[in-house]
């Protein structure tokens, strides 16, 4: 007995170090520039005097290197939206890092399994190893946690994709690239209203679930004020997201033309197929969580056939700067990108955009790179793959065009 | 001096083992609090002494019911859960009341744990007549019924006082809880409570620590603490000298439902948000991992285990994916460390003094 119980655990030891062997060779490519950053930039007080060779005069334009923290879910279920923006994220850190110019960037992402009490330790962990710009949360429900830390730290903060209007509300120094929930649900409901009249709506939103539940309420509202008959409310939690016969039924049964989906595309295409096999074929409605559905494993395209979505990004269009991003984003990863990806880009080149504005240099701390940013960032417009002219209000809010797009022949098309 | 040597010789071991415990974390609290203002200690050891010290109670808590009482219960999380949402209500709707953050704290901790207290009464009730695997099952299922539950409340607080509802058929929203405009949404149904103000300190998860030993410790080592382990024992002896299991049962059950409460009002109030999915069964898995790899019965051992394989997962954030299985593989050693015979005789050798204290458990 004793033997074999030190052999298990020379056994186990040994697993363990060629675990650390392997993930020492592979993380060192990634993390041996951010290393030898830290001790310049470890302590807030003592950067500004150790760099600064460059960047005499800040007149418009930034210069230095500046460290950008990443927050998001990279384990877990919701990992493939972590990954995706940080993975996009990182084409645009490669990229204008590839421009050669007066601003580097340096990006470490950090796992914050979509839980707020993970995302403050991955915030105060980035922080020590001297982010000045945090690009997270992911996910609204970290995010809030992460913001409000930020908040009273004063650091600037760009969130790619967490929604929720909690995220930015009464910070200052946080700034979205998404819309907010409530944005896109009065926007279905403006779209419905305005190109679908006399629709009989039904809707079918997850019930444990903030971005849904979020999207489902100013849908509502908005949907009242506009006249919309919303003839049925179905609804699922995370544990019931695999039939969705009764809901349908009863859709149908009250029969609505239009079924709304403020939920992420697992669900909806479980939705999609069930209500095919029932013959039941309203106007399907999605918003951003529908975004995915067609790179999707293992579902027939053909179901998707005229759903409607309000998307901020398509992987379809045709302007050079999608096309080259897809492309590297395919070669790199292997899969098309989602809204996500295209969020944590764009959300790079907004902190690139606003520091050139706001012209600061690398060796300035958080706190003076948060207040520069904070006065500028109403004032710039940026183009990008989520939208073309991108302003922000003070509030943090972004404003730009809702895309509406209907799938057709397997690909995104405007109406 | 001599006198109080021979005053510490003249203690029983279990008392000396408190007294250690009781000594251990004020140090703990006293050397952290030093380096932290010294400027030592980096932000994410900062940042994490105040979950640490809420696991922390929540192992201690947990090990009663477990380790002490010798009941399996996986909805433990579910306790902390109506601690920290009743102790977010309370510190948000008193903040122009009690201005004073600490003073809100202590009672939204208190209201915590009376709410929790309370939740632990309702289930023990009927829970306590099963054992072994239907208790676990029974405990479990509570967890998922206060998740869902907290999904579907709405709370709000304006001029006129706390506005609730049920949102049981997922029509309402935070609007339809006739707050007036400018009310403070506090709880949002699956968006849980969001923009709360963060007061929670390490000082006060110190303070909760030393409470919660000095309750539980008080308890273990009183009269109803004996009863309650000869009924972990054996059952039908216990009752055939007229111990009343229900009575004792409950007294173990309730006590550490309450602590896991007070636990979850420290939690809460650490977050600016705060969602009814974060108190799973993994929450609950999570304490019990503490608990066991910690010692069943074995207080001080729950706090060290708390805080290490708290730390630990941070910690190895430079494996980055491999970060949980790195963790996991920890975990498997240190079971078998502690359980191996060799290192045990190993340990014993090299520090003679320590054996007595290993065996303690």
């Amino acid at each position: 007995m004793k033997k074999k119980n030190l052999a298990a655990m020379l056994m186990a030891g040994a697993m363990c170090f060629s675990l650390l062997a392997g993930c020492s060779g592979t993380g060192s490519t990634g993390s041996a520039a951010p290393a030898s950053e830290e001790p310049s930039q470890g302590t807030q007080e003592s950067a500004p005097a150790e760099t600064g060779n460059q960047g005499t005069e800040p007149t418009g334009t930034a210069s230095g290197t500046f460290k950008l923290g990443g927050i998001g879910p990279l384990t877990t279920d919701t990992a493939i939206y972590g990954k995706a923006a940080m993975n996009g994220a990182q084409i645009a850190v490669d990229e204008i890092n590839a421009l050669g110019g007066a601003v580097q960037f340096e990006l470490q992402p950090e796992d914050d399994q979509a839980d707020p009490e993970l995302g403050v330790n991955a915030y105060h962990k980035l922080l020590d190893d001297g982010a000045q710009i945090i690009v997270g949360s992911v996910t609204s429900g970290s995010g809030i946690a992460v913001s409000a830390e930020t908040y009273k730290d004063r650091v600037f903060t760009i969130t790619p994709s967490g929604s929720s209007v909690d995220v930015i509300a009464g910070k200052d120094n946080t700034f979205q690239v998404c819309f907010t929930d409530p944005n896109q649900g009065t926007g279905s409901a403006d779209y419905i209203a305005e190109n679908l009249p006399g629709a009989k709506v039904a809707v079918i939103y997850r019930n444990d679930d903030a971005y849904s539940q979020g999207i489902r309420d100013t849908f509502v509202a908005e949907a009242k004020a506009k006249g919309i008959e919303i003839v049925d409310e179905g609804t699922f939690t995370k544990d019931t997201q695999t039939d969705f016969s009764v809901q349908l039924t009863s859709a149908q049964n009250k029969g609505a033309d239009v079924l709304f989906l403020p939920i992420y595309y697992q669900p909806a295409s479980v939705i999609l197929a069930q209500a095919a096999a029932m013959s039941y074929a309203p106007t399907f409605f999605g918003v951003d969580g529908m975004d995915g559905i067609l790179t999707m494993e293992n579902f027939d395209t053909k179901l998707a056939e005229g759903v409607m979505l309000l998307t901020p990004f398509s992987a379809d269009a045709e302007d050079e700067r999608t096309q080259n991003f897809v492309k590297k984003y395919n070669e790199l990863h292997g899969e098309t990108p989602n809204q996500f990806a295209a969020d944590g880009y764009d959300a790079v080149y907004v902190i690139y955009e606003a520091l050139n504005a706001a012209g600061c240099t690398g060796d300035m701390s958080a706190e003076e790179i948060c207040e520069a940013l904070v006065a500028v960032m109403p004032t710039i417009s940026v183009d990008g793959l989520t939208g073309q002219g991108m302003t922000w209000k003070a509030s943090g809010e972004v404003s730009k065009a809702p895309m509406a797009v209907v799938i057709k022949d397997g690909v995104y098309v405007t109406p | 001096m001599n006198k109080l040597t021979k005053k510490i010789k003249g203690l029983k071991k279990t008392t000396k083992v408190d007294f250690a415990t009781y000594l251990g974390v004020i140090l703990a609290f006293v050397l952290f609090s030093v380096l932290r203002d010294a400027g030592v200690l980096n932000r994410s050891i900062t940042g994490m002494l105040v979950p640490i010290c809420a696991y922390i109670v929540m192992a201690v808590s947990l090990n009663l019911t477990v380790g002490i009482l010798g009941e399996l219960s996986l909805g433990h999380a579910g306790f902390m859960s109506v601690g920290a949402f009743s102790g977010v209500i309370a510190s948000q709707s008193l903040q122009a009341a009690i201005p004073s953050a600490p003073a809100r704290l202590a009672i939204a901790i208190l209201v915590g744990a009376v709410f929790a207290a309370i939740a632990g009464t309702i289930v023990g009730i009927p829970v306590l007549r099963l054992q072994g695997d239907y208790l676990a099952i029974v405990t479990l299922a509570f967890g998922e019924i206060i998740k869902e539950l907290i999904n579907c409340l709405l709370v709000g607080y304006d001029s006129n006082g706390l506005h609730m509802a049920f949102n049981l058929d997922g029509s309402l929203t935070i609007n339809d809880i006739g707050m007036e405009p400018g009310g403070m949404a506090i709880i949002k149904g699956a968006q849980g409570a969001t923009g709360t103000e963060t007061i929670a300190s390490f000082t006060a998860g110190f303070i909760l620590i030393m409470i919660t030993l000095v309750i539980v410790l008080n308890l273990v080592r009183s009269r109803a603490g004996r009863a309650i382990m000869a009924l972990r024992d054996n059952r039908i002896a216990a009752e055939s000298v007229g111990i009343n299991v229900t009575k004792y049962k409950m007294m173990a059950f309730v006590t550490s439902a309450a602590l896991a409460g007070a636990a979850g009002a420290l939690y809460g109030l650490n977050y600016s948000n705060l969602a009814a999915s974060k108190f799973s069964f993994d929450t609950s898995i999570l304490v019990l991992v503490y608990v066991v790899l910690g010692g069943l019965g074995n207080m001080w051992g729950s706090i060290i285990a708390a805080a290490v394989l708290y730390f630990l997962p941070e910690a190895l954030r430079q494996f980055a994916d491999f970060r949980m299985l790195v963790y996991a593989i920890v975990l498997i050693l240190v079971m078998l460390a502690t359980n191996s015979e060799q290192l045990k005789t190993l340990a014993g050798r090299v520090l003679p003094k320590r054996k007595g204290a290993a065996h303690n458990g």
